[in-house]
């Protein structure tokens, strides 16, 4: 029997259709359709100029919205070789880490959901909400923030924002002890995730998954320790892996990822040095605010940046970071003008979903909604 | 990221197996790129997968790019990682448009690297290379009915007809 599922249901976590194949309830063979939510981004980007083009990324995958910017700023800052103040590196650590928190915790309170432990919602919705608050309090904006600059962040941390940021830190790990002595031990939950939707570490290299589905099979790649990436290098973190691959494991490894990023966040506040939050070069950063009253040049550089905008040398990079789902990159090609002449991003959970079939055939129905919410798409980053 | 020498060497060494297949390469903003003959892709993304030392065994990446209006016009790129040692390669594939209504073909590299399915899918959508012996080359983020190659540089932008009348039919 062939059963469509979706595009619009709860379970998918987006519009995700499956067109699945079912001998009584065993999953035989399944394919998802996606496209739904495709807005022609990348398309839109040739027709801005750069620094238009980073509110416009933030909003493919709408879950992890400062990876966006990272991936699509570090590829215009390689292209144009600027060096990026070591403030600013430890700011965009400090909110990299922070939506990663944020993004497994949607993760978490989702699957959850889908798996019948509907409290979990609430509680991970409660963090996230804090998340939203210290977001909202540095940027002005609690999702889709345009904080980071090419050159740096917008803005120096708010008074008072070290200390929210503080207390919230102490109290994350609490909270996830806390998820973890309502799951870990719970009957339902154990026998729903365990030693389902296993796929094998080199089938999973071979369809190209990275991330936390990869780690969860033993693989210990992590793209924060592998490249010298922002203020990576100066922290000291652990990548949780996980031994079998199931569902169980895939759990686990984010529930620790979200302990090691409050380390990353904690290390990166007691070490935030003092300095310029952006990089100097007005030929690409926006002078400030107190200069355009009393220096013409300065003037003259924030008329053509918000005019124009800068343009970029012709060339072409390919730049990756790692994202809560996995590898992010971002190919940006420059012709020479003010906008990019393509901007392409190789978007984790469009990779992943591939894996899908691997993880789901030969087993129950109700453990294929169980492994789409461990696979965790992201359907705006899918269809971009 | 293989240094100028490495780089140097890499090319060497496919020239002495495949010759003629590597056109051009060269390092820029530091990454090191091939630019290859498109007639003899799998040759050197095979090569660069399994030949000893190289290992090159993860695509992170396959997208297409439009670079009218030089010519040849289309390229493939293939971001290649190894994960030992994490040096990328880019391998870049140019295309010519071969007009009219035709369509630029390149081998699929769906057997050397599953995780290409999807882009390769992606890249046939938005741009029109067709990618011969891949198993369902079909649209993928686009309807299945949609006409044109939207992604390549001479397809405008707002080219797509917004159906609202409601305020032409009222307001004219």
């Amino acid at each position: 029997m062939t059963v469509n599922i979706g595009p619009h249901h709860p379970a998918t976590h987006g519009v995700l259709r499956l067109v699945v194949d079912l001998e009584g309830e065993v999953v035989q063979d399944l394919k998802p359709v996606i496209g739904y939510v495709h807005t022609g981004i990348e398309k839109s980007c040739e027709d801005k100029s750069y620094w238009k083009v980073i509110p416009f990324v933030e909003r493919m995958d709408y879950v992890s919205y400062f990876f966006q910017m990272q991936a699509f700023c570090g590829a215009v800052e390689r292209l144009i070789e600027l060096e990026i103040p070591p403030r600013a590196k430890y700011l965009r650590t400090i909110f990299l880490e922070l939506n990663r928190i944020h993004s497994h915790l949607v993760w978490l309170g989702t699957t959850a959901l889908d798996l019948g432990a509907i409290s979990m919602l609430w509680y991970c919705f409660r963090e996230r909400d804090r998340i939203l608050d210290l977001f909202e309090m540095a940027t002005g904006q609690r999702m889709h923030t345009r904080y980071f600059q090419v050159g740096g962040v917008i803005e120096d941390i708010p008074l008072g924002f070290a200390e929210k940021l503080r207390s919230f830190v102490a109290e994350m790990p609490v909270r996830v002890e806390q998820y973890q002595a309502l799951l870990d031990r719970n009957e339902v939950f154990l026998s729903r995730t365990k030693g389902t939707g296993i796929v094998s570490r080199e089938r999973l290299l071979e369809l190209g998954v990275t991330g936390p589905l990869l780690r969860a099979a033993g693989e210990p790649w992590d793209l924060r320790k592998a490249v010298d990436c922002l203020a990576y290098p100066e922290m000291e973190f652990k990548i949780p892996v996980g031994t079998v691959g199931d569902n169980y494991d895939r759990y686990r490894v984010r529930v620790a990822e979200m302990v090691e990023s409050t380390r990353i966040i904690e290390q990166a506040l007691e070490g935030l040095p003092e300095g310029p939050f952006i990089a100097e070069d007005r030929k690409y950063v926006l002078p400030p605010r107190s200069e355009l009253s009393t220096s013409m040049e300065s003037l003259i550089h924030h008329f053509k940046l918000v005019t124009e905008g800068y343009r970029v040398g012709p060339g072409e990079t390919y730049y990756a970071i790692e994202s809560p789902r996995g590898e992010l990159g971002c190919f940006v090609l420059a012709d020479g003008s003010a906008k990019p002449a393509r901007v392409h991003f190789r978007d984790p959970s469009f990779v992943n979903l591939q894996a899908f079939r691997d993880m789901s055939t030969g087993e129950y129905i109700a453990d294929m909604i169980c492994s789409l919410g461990m696979l965790d798409p992201i359907l705006g980053g899918v269809d971009r | 990221m293989p240094d100028a020498p490495g780089l140097e060497l890499i090319r060497g060494e496919i020239e002495s197996v495949h010759p003629g297949a590597v056109l051009d390469s060269g390092f820029e903003h530091g990454c090191a790129g091939l630019s290859i003959d498109p007639a003899r892709v799998l040759a050197v993304l095979g090569w660069l997968r399994d030949a000893p030392g190289q290992g090159y065994r993860f695509l992170s990446s396959l997208h297409a790019a439009d670079y009218l209006p030089a010519e040849p016009r289309f390229a493939v790129h293939y971001e290649l990682l190894n994960r030992d040692r994490v040096e990328r390669i880019r391998v870049k594939a140019l295309l010519a448009d071969p007009g009219e209504d035709a369509l630029p073909e390149i081998e699929s590299c769906c057997e050397l690297f599953p995780t290409a399915e999807f882009q390769e899918r992606e890249a046939f959508d938005f741009f029109g290379i067709v990618f011969k012996g891949h198993p369902d080359l079909t649209r993928i983020l686009l309807p299945e009915d949609y006409v044109g190659w939207p992604q390549r540089r001479d397809f405008p932008v707002g080219g797509e007809p917004v159906t609202f009348t409601y305020n032409e039919r009222n307001y004219g």
